[in-house]
């Protein structure tokens, strides 16, 4: 009986990651022989990093309990710290150990940047500290924005002024110039590095949430007084939660920063929007549910890009696909339509009757 | 010495002294119950002695040990264990998470641990699981173990919470109304169970009720809170006869 | 000195701005406990219905602008109806994500029917300027007509809430839903009038808005949407009084901040007060604070 029960929970996790493994194998059998447009080739990576990030903020909003609409300002974060870190490291280290450690260095930097922010920001609760987590994330985005860092034979230097204020000797070269973010980031990421990266996101998630810290997370969000009187550090689990899903949103963002070779922080991919769009996947794909998340990421990053052809309705579209599903899904009389309705159902009486 | 010693204990909301120099002392092992009329600041007392509220005044000593005005979380860890009035389960886990989630403090393994999957990660959810059953079943609950919390019926989540609060192995426990909303036959049967904790875990209790046949049939010593202030205290039989006290009951 | 002076005056005069927006987001969050995300967008429905009603149909400002408050009223019930009402005992973020949705469409929509690019708004205020202090401060109309404009609609709000019936019914609608519904308070009624004034007020804001700015694209109302929603917390969310008080600060904070420290960082640093005021008073300015019963 005991044994069963470990044994669920592992069984539910290896179902996920094998959807991974899956999808992995055939999207890279596809890319390989040709089949795949161009188009969905250049959308693999992105695909794993929205993926990762839509997970890891499921473990702050469905597991944790907590609505954070600053999750892409960490991801920022990981994006431009491990960015920086490739463009300085471009010719003095090879391509796997200089991502391995531009890997590291940007998940520690948005994980710590979590975990500072989440002190004192997680005493506040429900909509003050959404409010409060937008906020940063717009602090975040707006402070990159305004940097600037250059190096000569002197050294690096730094600014919140423009390129001329670094004082940089003749053979200066900006390495982060403003608004105009860092340029020449080595491609180091590939879709199998985003699978893989995916792949172990999943794996710290669900094995944290299936775990004694995870069962104390989730005693937190369900009722905190009970959760304290029963011992439970609250401050400690609440800073864990966060700095590890802040340190994931960092991952996605070394994903994002070596997928391309320019990185500049803009409302559309590290604002307020960006930390909308990953909530969407994750209360579309069920608050809590980490699987479904995933998924609901991949078809809705897909879904646009699905729609190009009709161009300028497409987001249209888009929007009234995502009010019909909320609709759908949450609204009391079509809960119970589809009760009613349900495949569910029909098969459930089955099996009761097959175990009867 | 006894195990818990309340000292002029007090705390004021505003104007509202809500409790008022409160003494109590329990011994190891009693079945104590703390009663009074709705208002008189009995949950006060508990809030009081778990942390949830900081006394104004007085000082409150477990074991030996000092506790005044310490935080919840360190209050459980040094022995305090409770159930609440309006119960306060976790919805979303399952019976037996529950009283796993109790065991969180005396059944360590770290997070790293538990992601990675280690070795101590398998021994202490065995030993947790071991010790979860174990005490699902003296509640009865043990059928109930996978359903989620929230679809126990009523009585069961009482005992629930009972069990929860026992699993982080206290040295008192304080019940708030523990047969608040149940039939005679669910507080009998609460009454031999509250009485088979006390025995099998040598466990001292402290209970706030207001079903009298269940102080009576199980306390063996009684304080009565009125007006925040204590009006009597002593054997169960005494204080129940006390005039005073029928008086605050039954009023004038 | 002058310079600070006009700073102010400016910064008064965005405040405003953001006070009336907030209004609207703080009446709806408590009446309905949801954070309308598309409240931002109706503003910029409603000055597109400006623009449109000058320059397309040559109708004189104050008609374009009562035009612009009609559709806006109209949206706004509307969007409450469709997108809202069925989920009113569903889950805050449910409500969230739909807003979010309905912020989408309304922003799409508006691309579809008048592009992506940016228009040039004529201001609807042919107000002359203020001159004081020898011509050392400048008060434009567009900033004396915010201001009053502000003042007004506060003033005529708190009036409505206090004496006439509706204005009771909202009040006890926020305080417990079903406690008024069983007093007998038309409680779908009084959220629908909730949304219907808030959006009213978008209409008013955004007219103002482009008038100080005069640029317009679909995306116009979604900054100053945030900003809004961020005074309104300021202030202490659900509070009347609270909107106003966090709106005027919040436009004085970005403005002077824009002068003074550096412009690309004044959202930053308006972002940071609200933190450190949320830190120091969790429930904004003037909120109350809600403590749980154990």
């Amino acid at each position: 009986m005991k044994k069963e029960r470990i044994a669920k929970s592992t069984k539910s996790t290896w179902i996920t990651l094998g959807i991974v493994v899956v999808a992995y194998v055939i999207m890279q059998t596809l890319a390989e022989t040709g089949v795949l447009s161009s188009l969905v080739k250049g959308l693999l990576v992105p695909l794993c990093t929205y993926a990762i990030m839509a997970v890891s903020l499921n473990l702050t909003v469905g597991i944790l309990g907590e609505l954070s609409l600053g999750h892409a300002g960490f991801m920022c974060v990981g994006a431009f710290a491990s960015a920086f870190f490739s463009v300085c490291m471009k010719e003095s280290l090879p391509a796997g150990p200089r991502f391995f450690l531009a890997l590291l260095i940007g998940i520690l930097a948005a994980a710590l940047s979590g975990f500072l922010i989440g002190i004192p920001v997680l005493r506040l609760k429900g909509d003050y500290l959404a409010i409060v987590t937008l906020a940063f994330g717009e602090i975040i985005k707006n402070l990159v924005n305004v940097l600037y860092v250059g190096r000569d034979e002197n050294g690096f230097h730094f600014s919140i002024k423009d390129v001329l204020s670094l004082g940089m000797g003749k053979e200066g070269k900006v390495l982060i110039n403003g608004a105009q973010g860092i340029t020449g980031t080595p491609k180091d990421s590939n879709f199998t590095i985003a699978a893989i990266l995916l792949f172990l996101t999943l794996i710290i998630v669900l094995n944290l949430v299936n775990s004694r810290s995870g069962r104390a997370i989730m005693a937190i969000r369900d009722n905190r007084i009970a959760a304290e009187s029963i011992g439970i550090n609250i401050t400690r689990y609440k800073l864990l939660a966060f700095s590890i899903s802040a340190g994931l949103a960092g991952m996605a963002g070394v994903l994002y920063a070596h997928n391309l070779s320019t990185l500049a922080a803009q409302p559309k991919n590290f604002g307020y929007n960006m930390s909308i769009m990953i909530l969407v996947y994750v209360v579309l794909g069920g608050i809590g549910n980490i699987r479904v998340s995933m998924i609901a990421a991949v078809i809705l990053t897909l879904l646009p890009e699905l729609l190009r052809e009709l161009q300028d309705y497409r987001m249209l579209i888009y929007s009234i696909v995502l009010i019909v599903m909320m609709l759908f899904n949450w609204s009391p009389k079509a809960k119970e339509w589809r009760e009613k309705y349900s495949l569910k159902r029909f098969l459930g009486k089955k099996a009761a009757k097959e175990e009867a | 010495m006894a195990l818990l010693e309340v000292k002029n204990l007090g705390i004021s909301f505003g104007g509202l002294r809500a409790v008022d120099s409160f003494e109590i002392n329990i011994e190891k092992g009693q079945l104590y119950g703390l009663i009074g009329p709705n208002g008189a600041g009995k949950t006060t007392v508990f809030n009081l002695l778990t942390g949830v509220y900081k006394p104004s005044d007085g000082k409150v000593t477990l074991d030996g040990k000092n506790i005044t005005g310490a935080r919840t979380t360190q209050i459980n860890q040094a022995g305090i264990a409770r159930t609440f009035q309006n119960i306060r389960l976790f919805k979303e886990l399952t019976v037996l998470e529950n009283v796993k989630a109790g065991l969180h403090n005396n059944h360590p393994y770290s997070t790293v641990e538990g992601i990675l999957r280690l070795p101590r990660f398998f021994k202490v959810e065995k030993e947790m699981d071991q010790k979860a059953l174990e005490l699902l079943k003296v509640f009865d609950l043990d059928k109930e173990a996978d359903y989620l919390a929230s679809n126990l019926p009523y009585g069961k989540q009482r005992k629930l919470e009972i069990a929860r609060a026992l699993a982080t192995d206290p040295k008192l426990l304080l019940l708030d109304e523990p047969a608040a909303g149940m039939n005679p036959n669910e507080t009998r049967e609460l009454m031999d169970t509250i009485r088979f904790v006390r025995d099998k875990f040598e466990m001292t209790i402290l209970l706030i009720e207001h079903d009298m046949k269940l102080v009576s049939g199980i306390c063996e010593e009684l304080t009565v809170l009125n007006f925040g202030q204590v009006l009597a205290q002593g054997k169960t039989q005494d204080v129940l006869n006390d005039p005073q006290v029928i008086k605050a009951y039954l009023g004038e | 000195m002058s310079s600070f002076f006009t700073f102010l005056i400016n910064g008064i005069s965005l405040g405003s701005i953001y006070a009336i927006i907030a209004l609207g987001y703080t009446m709806v969050y408590g009446i309905a406990k949801m954070l309308n995300f598309a409240h931002g967008d109706v503003i910029m429905v409603g000055s597109y219905m400006v623009f449109l009603s000058m320059g397309s149909l040559g109708l004189p400002p104050v008609l374009a602008v009562l035009l612009a408050v009609v559709v806006c009223t109209v949206l706004g019930i509307t969007i409450e109806k469709i997108a809202y009402k069925p989920l009113r005992k569903a889950s805050p973020l449910a409500v969230l994500i739909t807003a979010i949705g309905v912020s989408y469409f309304l922003q799409n929509a508006a691309l579809l029917f008048f592009g992506a690019n940016t228009k040039m708004f004529t201001s609807v205020i042919s107000l002359p300027a203020i001159s004081l202090a020898e011509g050392q401060i400048n008060i434009t109309g567009e900033t004396q007509v915010t201001i009053i404009v502000c003042i007004i609609i506060m003033i005529g709000l708190s009036l409505f809430i206090k004496k006439t019936k509706a204005g009771q019914a909202m009040l006890a609608v926020s305080e417990d839903k079903g406690a008024a519904e069983l007093m007998g308070v038309n409680v779908n009624g009084t959220i629908s009038l909730t949304f219907a004034i808030g959006s009213a007020l978008a209409a008013v804001a955004g007219v103002l808005l482009c008038s100080t700015y005069p640029t317009l694209n679909p995306y116009t109302g979604s900054m100053p949407g945030i900003k809004a929603f961020t005074a309104a917390v300021f202030g202490g969310i659900g509070s009347i009084p609270g909107a106003f008080v966090g709106g005027i600060l919040l436009g004085i904070i970005e403005n002077l901040s824009k002068a003074y420290i550096s412009s690309q960082l004044s959202d930053a640093i308006v972002f940071s007060v609200l933190i450190i005021v949320l830190l120091v008073k969790p429930t904004g300015i003037l909120g109350t604070k809600i403590s749980e019963k154990v």
